[in-house]
């Protein structure tokens, strides 16, 4: 076995393949933080419907609700393959790429607006009764005085969740965008040994997530001594 | 006319009823207490009364002006004239105790910044916290952040405070520094519905004393009559308990 992967190693490690896993690790990167930032977002934008009061708001906030409900329950991979075919059925020409990420997108948006929504009910409801007997608006309460306690408690399930979907990314290969999985099954159809070819992006997924996690430590530790709670 | 005139008020959580006919009227300058068992919906009445539950029937009238619960016109009028403070987390854990206290009065009432923190700094004087007005809550004790919230209640300039045991959470020797500073209010006249466990204090600062139980307010009167001399036999039960306690 070291005897072959010493042998094929020169072939292996080579210019051409080198900038391709680049190129596919900065796939995986895009759809990873596309998807985890436009989620987010997204997500945010959920929970700010869903949190709404009142009749005048009962329709976004039913929409949100099934949203999230269903692309919580559906498997990313699922989803996936539905976000392909309904992009075949209505003739869209765009890129394999786009279709991976928006799916990925919708997969994100729907836990991420779980997540906050969990930390914003973490936030006692007298700061809510507080900030309404003093007159403040629901959008002003949310954005100056809850979202700035429940990020502290949003933020590590986030950061597991952001780790969870850099592999969920993966599932992009199955439409054959190609990212970091897809390049290792490339290079395994071209001969390569699985030990190489997969022991690279093993590698490079590493790369990817390690300074997540570490990046999501750092903001835990800085929230924890601050007087900001 | 009284400043305050509640007139059969109901108020129910989902469909479970916890205020039936409640009527009380409270004048310019007195001191209401409402006590009562846990659970006999003294905290529920004052939610109602700043909007945060609306009532199911009855009338709430605020200096001659009948308060439409339902307007949000008439809610925010209402909530510019009255201020509650709970028992506790009411102040904004992310801000400053110069910054909670000003926020409202600068952001909502758009008043001039530079006024209001100096009026800020004034109450919080008052409160004997004048040399904390950048800690955070969590850097407070308990009483201290129930002087802020006071102090913030005042910088609202309301007619009438509300106070729902705003010393029920706190540690025994944490109390008194929070009943001094409303003993001041009360000396300089503002207009109070008090929610109290504290039996001494409320026979001390009330006008009159209201006894609440099940939803409804069984007796009210002057403190001597209600702890003295109660006419109802839920009133005795309750003194006596209370009495038994001490
Ligand atoms: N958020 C709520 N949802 C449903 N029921 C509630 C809610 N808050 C209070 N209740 C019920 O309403 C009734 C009155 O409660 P309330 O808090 O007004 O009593 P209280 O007199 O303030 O009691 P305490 O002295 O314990 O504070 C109780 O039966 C209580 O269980
Ligand atoms: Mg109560």
């Amino acid at each position: 076995m070291w005897a072959r992967l010493a042998d094929e190693a020169p072939r292996f490690f080579t210019y051409y393949n080198g900038i391709f896993l680049l190129q596919a690790m900065g796939a995986t990167l895009l759809l990873s933080l596309g998807g985890c930032l436009a989620g987010s977002f997204f997500g945010l934008l959920l929970v700010l419907l869903r949190k709404t009061k009142g009749a005048l708001f009962l329709v976004p906030r039913a929409l949100a609700w099934g949203f999230v409900e269903f692309f919580r329950r559906v498997p990313p991979l699922v989803v996936l393959l539905l976000a392909f075919f309904a992009s075949n059925l209505v003739k869209m020409d765009v890129s394999l790429f786009l279709v991976a990420l928006v799916a990925l997108t919708f997969v994100a948006t729907a836990f991420m607006a779980e997540i906050i929504r969990a930390g914003i009910e973490g936030v006692h409801p007298n700061q809510w009764d507080s900030a309404a007997t003093m007159n403040f608006g629901y959008l002003r309460t949310m954005l100056t005085i809850i979202l700035p306690q429940a990020w502290k408690i949003i933020l590590p399930p986030a950061f597991s969740f952001f780790l969870l979907f850099v592999k969920d990314t993966a599932f992009a290969s199955q439409l054959g965008t190609l990212e970091l999985t897809y390049a290792g099954k490339v290079l395994t159809s071209r001969g390569f040994t699985a030990v190489l070819s997969y022991g690279s992006i093993l590698v490079l997924y590493f790369a990817l997530s390690y300074p997540l996690a570490r990046f999501g430590a750092w903001l835990e530790d800085r929230l924890a001594p601050s007087g900001n709670h | 006319m009284p400043h305050l005139e509640i007139t059969n008020l109901d108020a129910a959580y989902k469909s479970q009823p916890v205020l039936s006919g409640v009527s009380l009227s409270v004048e310019k300058g007195e001191v209401v207490s409402l006590i009562g068992p846990s659970g006999s919906g003294k905290s529920t009445l004052l939610r109602v009364l700043v909007g945060l539950l609306p009532p199911r029937k009855g009338t709430v009238v605020l200096d001659g002006t009948p308060v439409d619960y339902s307007d949000q016109r008439s809610l925010r009028a209402l909530r510019d004239r009255c201020a509650i403070v709970f028992q506790q987390f009411n102040l904004f854990r992310n801000m400053d105790v110069l910054r909670n206290v000003t926020i409202a009065p600068v952001k909502i009432k758009k008043r001039d910044r530079r006024e209001v923190e100096a009026e800020a700094e004034a109450l919080l004087a008052k409160v004997g916290l004048g040399d904390k007005l950048r800690a955070y809550p969590s850097e407070l004790s308990g009483g201290q952040q129930q002087r802020v919230a006071i102090a913030r209640a005042l910088a609202l300039r309301p007619e009438i405070l509300l106070l729902d045991e705003v010393t029920s959470a706190l540690d025994p020797e944490l109390v008194q520094e929070v009943l001094d500073i409303i003993r001041l209010l009360v000396g300089e006249g503002m207009t109070m519905l008090v929610v109290s466990h504290e039996m001494g204090f409320v026979r001390e600062v009330s006008s009159r004393v209201a006894l609440m139980s099940a939803g409804a307010i069984v007796e009210i009167g002057s403190p001597a009559q209600i702890f003295d001399a109660p006419k109802t036999e839920r009133a005795k039960d309750f003194v006596a308990k209370i009495l038994r306690a001490h």
